[in-house]
């Protein structure tokens, strides 16, 4: 298949004509399906599917509409549409999430069909971003880019992402099911938390191969995912996916919401015994139906547009330069960037974490910087983080200097990244109807109280996540601290975690002891970090020295009496 | 409801046996629990299974070649476990005879249902026919292999529906 690359959009899998007659039938399907519901032929219970297929949620307040962002990739003609939905349909802002996708609080059931319409103009759609079905499929936020990769995820991630779209067979799964791709050794997706994680690297002839994590997830019930099989050639990824979906679709539990996962379902089996039913699956089936041939794969390779990687042989040292001259901005550049495959680039990633702000939140405005500056500065192409994030994922070094000024100009130049402003955090029950606890001012709280560059620096790679509920939307569980909200008679607690981790170094966050008032949390985690830079010895991150020392040391603190 | 085949209404030949009451003559569509006494009967008049959502079909493998139809059905339209079985009845096992889905399935699973290899409908829904015969016409694009072996549309797995 020949494709003139130089008209695609950079990064992304660029739409062809069937691609969007596709959405516009399903935009038809829906308005319909809306239709149905407004005149009464549709029960709210039996619309209720219907309308999560589209991403469209019933929250506490208002319908909750989450767009689709395939691997986290968009473009700048993407983002500016977003920003259009925002002012048009919502109140000037969206929210990005930690599945890479971006939410509007605050929609209207009928003008939801419009929303699609406009949506499918850019190549967009929300199909699938909620309900008992394959969720949008994330990446590494730094694929394709990053100096450490063996193979860019996207290509992969892309297939996965048609492959499981309406796919006739698992669209009414006991539960909602999320597959996560990296093509690096060091592990930016959480793989082990996924119901499928998929580690992929350069095989035999240089043909991808695949690890297969299954079972894992955060939830009420957090597990590590086991390897499930190792080497898995390209041309078997489909097939081998549709066997492990297959075997869950039949066996998985459907009687307990709470206990419909696949980690239930591979836990209940127990590991050996799940992979022989994969394997029978496997060996029964029709398998040249699902071959991933290779041209398949170049085709839908073809459809990504690549960047021109080209800079002055002296770009680096005019960065260095740069940095020399301007402390804050040196600052930023160790913080948000992270190290590009060309030597003349790099990657940014925008911290949508402001200090004392809401994190992931962007208004309309702020989005219209973010994808004019993509257009300036990274070929139209922008990154959505699942640690609400944004990533510019190829900026020119000699040209980051005059980024960044853009960037704090626009309120979007906090230095923070991996340090303990980078708070994940859920909506909590400001918009959720599942939670019990507010997140949105905890984050806000210590965000603002931890707001010194300097400080947060001395501190060091520092994950604080805070869920406002045990279904862990905010992945306490995987937090060096993690926050977890409970309703104790009518009052909000909440409970800390000490010690997870969504990396290589995967780990289940220990609760540490009872849960803490409100106001006293943001003291207790204040004090904990204080100790923490007591004990700690050169050099020593946070989770090295709890994983030195254990919870004991860290609990007096959080426990001393003001 | 009447009975759904490629989107219209068709004559229903099958019988669905009574509870407590002997099996009629003629096309009789048995619980699993009566499928013994179904092969029973005498004479060549066919027969059809009806199997719950949490039946293994593989189980159902050498008594294959003696049924005519296999109903599976839909207890809530949240239950998608009929998918696999009749996906499972047509390529693992080559079931060629009819795929009857029952139960409370919406119209909205009507392209799902066909491409798992279901080939007819009886629902215990009132839905208005129309609703489902759009269902079956308003498609034209899969993004994956299914039962039917739609023709290939020549990028990635998509295939042209209808």
């Amino acid at each position: 298949m020949s494709t003139n690359t130089a008209t695609l959009p950079v990064g992304r899998y660029a739409y062809d004509q069937i691609d969007r007659t596709f959405l516009s039938q399903r935009v038809a399907q829906f308005r319909e399906q809306v239709n149905r519901r407004i005149a009464g032929h549709l029960t709210e219970d039996e619309f209720k599917p219907l309308r999560l297929m589209n991403g469209l949620y019933l929250q506490l307040h208002a319908y909750m509409l989450r767009v689709a962002i395939p691997y986290g990739m968009l473009g700048a003609d993407q983002m500016r549409a977003l920003a259009h939905i925002a002012r048009t349909y919502d109140r000037d802002y969206g929210h990005f999430t930690t599945r890479q996708n971006m939410q509007f609080n605050w929609i209207r059931l009928e003008d939801t069909p419009d929303i699609l319409e406009r949506l499918a103009d850019v190549d967009m759609h929300a199909i699938q971003t909620s309900g008992n079905c394959i969720r949008n499929v994330t990446c590494d936020e730094f694929a394709g880019a990053a100096a450490d990769e063996l193979l860019d995820p996207r290509i992969h991630a892309e297939i996965l992402r048609q492959w499981s779209t309406l796919h006739p067979e698992f669209a009414f799964l006991p539960r909602k099911f999320k597959i996560a791709i990296s093509g690096s050794p060091q592990d930016r997706v959480a793989a082990r938390f996924h119901d499928i994680g998929l580690v992929a690297r350069p095989g035999p002839q240089g043909r991808p191969v695949f690890d297969v994590f299954v079972g894992g997830g955060l939830g009420r019930t957090p597990i590590i995912g086991v390897l499930l099989r190792d080497n898995l050639p390209e041309e078997d990824l489909v097939a081998y996916l549709e066997a492990i979906v297959r075997v869950y679709n039949a066996y998985g539990r459907r009687d307990n919401m709470y206990k419909a996962r696949i980690k239930i379902l591979v836990q209940a089996l127990g590991v050996e015994t799940f992979r022989e039913k994969v394997d029978a699956e496997f060996a029964l089936m029709n398998r040249a139906d699902y071959r991933l041939e290779p041209d398949i794969v170049a085709g839908i390779r073809a459809r990504f547009g690549i960047p021109a990687l080209d800079a002055p042989a002296d770009a680096a040292d005019t960065l260095a330069a740069g940095r020399k001259a301007d402390p804050a901005f040196d600052r930023w550049v160790r913080t948000n960037t992270h190290p590009h495959r060309h030597p003349g680039f790099t990657s940014v990633v925008i911290s949508i974490k402001p200090d004392g702000g809401i994190p992931g939140d962007v208004t309309a405005d702020q989005m219209d910087v973010i994808a004019d500056l993509a257009d300036g500065w990274s070929f139209g192409e922008i990154r959505v983080t699942h640690m609400q994030n944004v990533v510019l994922g190829h900026v020119r070094k000699d040209r980051l200097h005059e980024l960044w000024r853009r960037l704090v100009a626009a309120g979007l130049g906090t230095p923070n990244i991996g340090l303990v402003g980078d708070i994940i955090a859920c909506p909590g029950l400001d918009y959720c109807s599942l939670a019990n606890a507010r997140s949105i001012p905890i984050a806000q709280k210590l965000s603002a109280r931890f707001a010194s560059p300097e400080l947060q620096e001395r501190i060091g790679r520092l994950h604080i996540n805070i869920s406002g509920c045990i279904n862990a939307c905010g992945h306490h569980h995987a937090g060096h601290i993690g926050i977890l909200g409970v309703d104790k008679r009518g009052e909000e607690f909440f409970q800390l975690t000490l010690g997870g981790s969504a990396g290589n170094d995967v780990a289940i966050g220990q609760i540490i002891g009872p849960a803490l008032p409100e106001d006293e949390t943001v003291d207790a985690i204040a004090r904990l970090i204080d100790a923490y830079l007591v004990l700690r010895t050169e050099g020593e991150q946070f989770i090295d020295t709890y994983r030195r020392l254990g919870a004991a040391s860290f609990k007096d603190a959080v426990y001393a009496s003001a | 409801m009447p009975l759904l085949e490629n989107g219209r209404i068709t004559e229903d030949r099958w019988t669905e046996a009574v509870e407590g009451a002997p099996l009629p003559d003629g096309a009789v569509i048995v619980p699993l629990e009566r499928l013994e006494e179904g092969l029973a009967r005498t004479g060549q008049a066919p027969l059809g299974v009806a199997i719950g959502p949490d039946v293994d079909v593989r189980q159902l493998h050498h008594v294959l070649p003696r049924l005519e139809l296999v109903a599976v059905t839909f207890t809530t339209f949240r239950d998608g476990r009929a998918f696999t079985q009749a996906r499972a009845l047509r390529e693992h096992l080559s079931f060629t005879g009819e795929i009857r889905a029952t139960g409370k399935p919406l119209p909205d699973q009507y392209e799902f249902m066909l491409r798992c290899g279901m080939t007819t409908v009886k629902t215990e829904r009132a839905e208005d026919v129309s609703v489902w015969q759009q269902a079956h016409e308003r498609f034209s694009i899969a993004y994956q292999p299914s039962i039917l072996h739609e023709r290939r549309q020549g990028l990635g797995l998509r295939r042209f529906l209808g």
